[in-house]
């Protein structure tokens, strides 16, 4: 697999305060993002994401430290040539429209004039605004804006798309469509980067992962890797049986109605309650084995820290 | 190409903006203001019209080139769009390029609409068009050029606020400097006149665009002021845009 990034070593830090003192954000990054892939950058707030996602993009020069761009140096024009970004809470021109907006941003890659028209009725309706292409961005909501902001990242159809927080702010259902467009997006053979603290999503779309905590990547591979399979408990919800029959199993929680809800950390012990349930002529609403999840692994490693 | 788009989205931006409205209807109340003034004078009408119109063509031009210079590129930080941008395949010195030349354009709309309301106002009443005041009015366009890239060159790293008292400062500084040159003549050689002498050098002199009183009175101006003040324009424009986009290239957008 070809790189689609790659950085190494970077370091970066900010001198704050009256008296300037020097504040280290990255404190050595290295990742490899490989060529249609979605990477997944984790970490809380604060820890560097996208100060990161800005040495990438040639807005703040790193102290230290090396990135490629698909085979290029980062600041040539060959690399932003293709890539695309959509910051956090864009906020675009206010007094344009949104199909200037997008026209003004395809004349920087010298776009042809024909190819320009379409292309933004294409990403208009991709992004679901071709009916808001004439109205001026500051009457644009916020969920509006987010959309506007993935166009512009996708009008010089990029290789590498770079994404920070792009479902922060997004209502239930514009999260969905977000999300379908960025597997779209690998599905056509580009890379996505996003960066995000909301772990449901990218557990959801991304095939690799790095977290990032106070500016070091503590851990990067694929997600399956990082999260064991192993069954951490079963939780089990029933009812038509007395709770002390069944207190030897698990931890037993109350429910409403009758019903209990059974935490059971022994496998084996799973098909006890199935058969003590049935002796009982009980009902078992329902059985759910949980792994280890994204936030877990995520909690366990910051904490650690 | 990509200096022109940032140019024209510049104009776009800057032109529907509404300040520049407002400021464009005190531009036309202070022009038509002069006409009552010239009536509560005693002597020629015409030069009360002309002195008060083109000072105000020249107040207002400056006023409008400070406020948005230092507005656009300062918003653009600030709200973050320039995020996107600088990641798309321009250069940053392309960028300032097109800002500052998108807002000239955008000055030089303004200045033909002052210019327009003036000249009708005195052909009204003198019934002739006064072309040599165009005279007087280029060379407050090459000194709003100038305001335009020290608002800019102020913005790059100041809040606006800062960078509309430094412009301002740049503005009243410019058009007291000439004092100096006063001063100089008066005082005795030493260290004293020496640094008096630099400071002179140093600061702009923006009395170098100021015709005026020669347009107004018909006066003969040399062709030699005339070259010498266009070349000082440009090149003092030029070192402070290229001064710009030194710091703008090396500059954190955090």
């Amino acid at each position: 697999m070809a790189i689609a990034l790659e950085i190494k070593d970077l370091h970066k830090s900010f001198k704050t305060g009256f008296i300037p003192k020097r504040k280290k954000i990255l404190e050595g990054i290295s990742l490899k993002v490989e060529e249609g892939e979605i990477f997944g950058y984790l970490g809380p707030n604060g820890a560097g994401k996208t100060t990161t996602i800005k040495c990438v993009l040639g807005l703040i020069f790193p102290d230290k430290g090396e990135i490629e761009i698909l085979g290029h140096d980062y600041l040539s024009l060959q690399a932003k040539q293709r890539i695309g970004f959509l910051p956090e809470n864009p906020y675009f021109y206010d007094y344009l429209t949104a199909s200037e907006f997008l026209r003004f941003y395809a004349q920087l890659f010298s776009l042809d004039k024909k190819e320009i028209g379409k292309k933004i009725t294409d990403l208009l309706s991709l992004v679901g605004l071709n009916q808001s292409k004439d109205i001026q961005l500051r009457k644009f909501s916020r969920g509006m804006l987010q959309r506007i902001g993935f166009a512009q990242a996708l009008i010089n159809d990029p290789s590498l798309v770079l994404l920070d927080e792009p479902l922060g702010g997004l209502d239930p259902l514009g999260r969905k469509e977000i999300r379908d467009i960025i597997v779209r997006l690998r599905d056509n053979g580009k890379t996505v980067f996003l960066s995000s603290h909301i772990l449901q999503d990218i557990e959801m779309i991304c095939d690799r992962v790095a977290i990032i905590v106070q500016g070091e990547v503590i851990n990067q591979g694929k997600l399956q890797d990082l999260i064991s399979e192993k069954i951490l408990f079963t939780e089990i919800i029933l009812s038509g049986i007395e709770k002390k029959d069944i207190e030897g199993l698990g931890e037993c929680l109350a429910g409403d109605g009758g019903r209990i809800l059974l935490k059971v950390f022994d496998e084996k012990k799973v098909n006890d309650v199935l058969k003590l349930v049935q002796e009982h002529k009980g009902k078992i609403h329902s059985l759910i084995p949980r792994t280890e999840t994204l936030e877990d692994l995520f909690v366990g490693m910051v904490t650690q820290q | 190409m990509k200096i022109r788009a940032v140019a024209n989205n510049t104009f776009k931006e800057a032109i529907r903006d509404r300040i520049l409205y407002l400021l464009l209807f005190f531009a036309a109340v202070c022009i038509g203001f002069s006409r009552v003034l010239s009536l509560l004078t005693v002597g020629d009408e015409n030069k009360i019209i002309k002195d008060v119109g083109l000072a105000s063509i020249s107040l207002f031009g400056a006023l409008m080139a400070i406020l948005i210079g230092t507005g656009l590129v300062y918003k653009e930080i600030d709200k973050k769009t320039i995020y996107t941008l600088i990641s798309k395949p321009i250069h940053r010195y392309q960028f300032l390029l097109g800002k500052f030349l998108g807002l000239i354009f955008t000055l030089f709309i303004m200045l033909l609409l002052m210019s327009i309301i003036f000249l009708a106002l005195l052909f009204l009443h003198t019934y002739t068009i006064e072309w040599a005041m165009l005279v007087a009015i280029f060379f407050i366009f090459l000194e709003l050029c100038l305001i335009t890239a020290v608002a800019i060159f102020f913005s790059c790293f100041s809040s606006p606020i800062l960078s509309s008292i430094f412009s301002v400062a740049f503005y009243l500084i410019g058009h007291l400097s000439w004092g100096f040159e006063t001063l100089l003549q008066k005082m005795k050689p030493g260290v004293g006149k020496i640094l008096v002498q630099i400071l002179y050098t140093v600061l702009p002199d923006l009395e170098n665009f100021n015709f005026k009183t020669e347009v107004v009175h018909h006066l003969l101006i040399p062709s030699k002021v005339l070259v010498y003040s266009s070349f000082y324009g440009i090149f003092y424009t030029l070192f402070v845009l290229i001064l710009s986009m030194l710091v703008f290239r090396k500059r954190d957008f955090i």
